[in-house]
């Protein structure tokens, strides 16, 4: 049992190789597409014909394709993701620095909208047409209405300037607290670890929107999914047996029923991600979040190309790594879907 | 008598679901504020005036921004650039869609690999991701916000025409047409595709709702659009700045029409996919 769970990790892991020769050859032809000629691009507005040639040479663009595409995966392997013409330092150490940030908010949003999906879909598809029913409709269908951007600042508008309840949208941290010890990159955790809830506190305030907004976008595509599946599952015959053999409500209604019913929910998981990953950058932007996709944000602005480039291939590995953390979840859950079990 | 069948099943569906026709009407509107945008509007969208900032008033029904424009001017006008970049980038993205699709589902072997590789290679990537590095190369303009878009939506046709064409391919239907002498490409395109458009133009209008969320996303943040032209996401994006000092207006009003459009495309594709496939009903 435990070695054919070995085997079916690695073989998951040899299949999203593909993926990921994929994903680098797309960032690659889009550096080669830049408009006009790298080389002169890279060389500065200075450079001479001779100057320019040299930046070619150097950049190994008189090579013939495959050959620099070579060049290309080795300097990505050794962490040279280029330069970011915007603040003149490494883009992997740029990343690095942000990621902390971009992770944090979208945990968090990915927790709390789990936290109210799952029930919300749980008690939807418990007492069809009911009140909580068409709640459920009404988030569902406000969720995929609803840009992202627009729910954000609504809610600053109401919980920031009409209550007075969130911090001003600028930001992790307000100026007047200092940024926990660094351990993990999180605030909230970090904070906890060094034992200092007033800066947890003001953390927490500076998440909690940017977070809801993330968490009510997710929320629609959780709740719909857990409902039909929840609905799938209830009118299968092992239920109705498990209700027969006179098990308690509560019983058959976690144990057996959703259980089963959250597989399909972790499927969806996946494409979830998708849409976070993206709904991430334009609340980091209503946010002035300083994570990496405000960061993209400055640098598409900016044309600086190399920034862009790093950004699109981390969060496509973020979400390759997602997927593949899904899927082997899923394999150690469901046990059919380890292949020779069944 | 199938077209008196059809009638009542839609006047059936219709009924049981009001939000449907809402959905319809709320599309007839749409497409005429688009078409009559420019008449409409009661104010120039584009000429600044020395009423900054007003709130919304009987002459400015949605007040005027910060550079004294009528709002309600700028979001009637902006219908039309938003829906011809939603309509422009999803109509591109079906009709490649079902092109590749229907050759991977029609061909299979190594033309479905291929295919199926291209498309799983777009899914790999976050899809606002991905749109954001695609105008960043092409560059900055609305054409290339129509292209990105449009890429980023391919595959969902891509799947749905390879899904329901590999399906149907070893049909009776089929075999009959291409053992009465018909070429393969002729058997796919004049007697496999009609049967799957259905399914597709679900998929379409589900998917018009997302494509024009994309865009004015990616307008949102400053790709595309170049002020002073009216677009709802460049608006937000013009507004945000003034919502933490209350002037609500600058992003309210064209976010709600966002909102409204991608709703009405949300419903209208629920109530055609009821219409046209009462099975996968939620």
């Amino acid at each position: 049992m435990r070695t054919s769970w070995m085997v079916t990790v690695g073989q998951r892991l040899l299949e999203a190789l593909p993926t990921l020769f994929g994903i680098i050859l797309v960032t690659f032809v889009l550096t080669r597409s830049l408009p006009g000629d790298p080389a002169v691009y890279f060389a500065g507005p200075a450079a001479d014909a001779q100057s320019i040639a040299e930046t070619r040479a150097s950049m190994g663009l008189d090579q013939p394709l495959p050959v620099q595409f070579g060049r290309y995966v080795q300097n990505l392997a050794q962490g040279d993701w280029g330069v970011s013409h915007n603040t003149g330092r490494p883009v992997i150490e740029e990343l690095g620095r942000r990621l902390p940030a971009s992770l944090e908010l979208t945990l968090l949003g990915l927790l709390l909208s789990m936290a109210a999906a799952i029930p919300l879909g749980v008690l939807a598809a418990t007492r069809p047409n009911s009140l909580v029913d068409h709640a459920c409709r009404v988030v569902v269908t406000a969720g995929v209405s609803m840009p992202v951007f627009f729910t954000g600042l609504l809610l600053v508008y109401v919980f920031y300037y009409q209550l007075g309840w969130a911090p001003s949208p600028l930001g992790r941290l307000s100026f007047m607290y200092i940024e926990p010890p660094k351990v993990t990159g999180l605030y909230l955790v970090d904070s906890l670890l060094a034992g200092d809830f007033e800066v947890f506190r003001a953390a927490l305030g500076q998440i909690a929107l940017p977070a809801i907004t993330l968490a009510l976008f997710a929320m629609a595509p959780i709740a719909r999914m857990t409902r039909a599946a929840m609905l799938g599952v209830l009118g299968s015959d092992y239920i109705r047996t498990a209700k027969a053999s006179g098990l308690a409500p509560h019983t058959v209604l976690f144990t057996y029923a959703l259980r089963n019913a959250l597989l399909p929910v972790l499927t969806t998981l996946g494409m979830v991600f998708s849409f976070l990953l993206g709904a991430n950058v334009l609340v980091e932007k209503v946010f002035s979040w300083p994570g990496i996709g405000s960061f993209a944000i400055e640098a598409l602005v900016a044309s600086d190309y190399a920034a862009v480039q790093g950004f699109v291939l981390s969060m496509a590995l973020l979400f390759v790594s997602l997927n593949l953390i899904i899927d082997l979840l899923y394999t150690l859950i469901d046990p059919r879907a380890g292949g020779e079990a069944t | 008598m199938n077209a008196v069948a059809t009638l009542r099943h839609t006047r059936y569906v219709l009924g049981e679901n009001p939000l449907t026709v809402v959905a319809f009407s709320l599309f007839a509107l749409i497409v005429t504020v688009a078409i009559f945008g420019p008449w409409i509007a009661p104010y120039d969208p584009i000429a600044s005036s020395a009423s900054r900032l007003q709130p919304p008033s009987w002459d400015h029904w949605f007040g005027t921004d910060h550079l004294g424009r009528d709002v309600f001017s700028r979001v009637i006008v902006a219908t039309r650039l938003d829906l011809f970049i939603a309509v422009s980038a999803v109509a591109l993205s079906f009709v490649v869609g079902s092109i590749l699709g229907c050759l991977a589902g029609f061909f299979g072997g190594w033309t479905d690999r291929i295919i199926s590789r291209c498309i799983d290679t777009i899914m790999a990537f976050p899809l606002f991701v991905l749109a954001m590095g695609i105008v960043a190369v092409l560059g900055n303009s609305v054409e290339n916000i129509i292209y990105a878009t449009a890429i980023i939506n391919l595959p969902f046709y891509a799947r749905v025409a390879r899904a329901e064409i590999s399906v149907r391919r070893k049909a009776g239907f089929a075999a009959a047409a291409k053992v009465a002498g018909n070429s393969d490409l002729r058997v796919l395109s004049m007697h496999l595709y009609p049967n799957i458009l259905p399914q597709m133009m679900v998929q379409l209008s589900l998917n018009m709702g997302w494509a024009i969320l994309n865009a004015a996303g990616l307008s949102f943040i400053g790709l595309g659009v170049v002020p002073p032209t009216p677009e709802w996401g460049i608006m937000v994006a013009e507004g945000a700045e003034y919502i933490v000092s209350g002037q609500w207006w600058l992003v309210f009003f064209p976010g709600a029409a966002l909102m409204l459009a991608v709703f009405c495309f949300n419903m209208m594709g629920d109530g055609l996919r009821d219409l046209i496939d009462p099975r996968r009903r939620t």
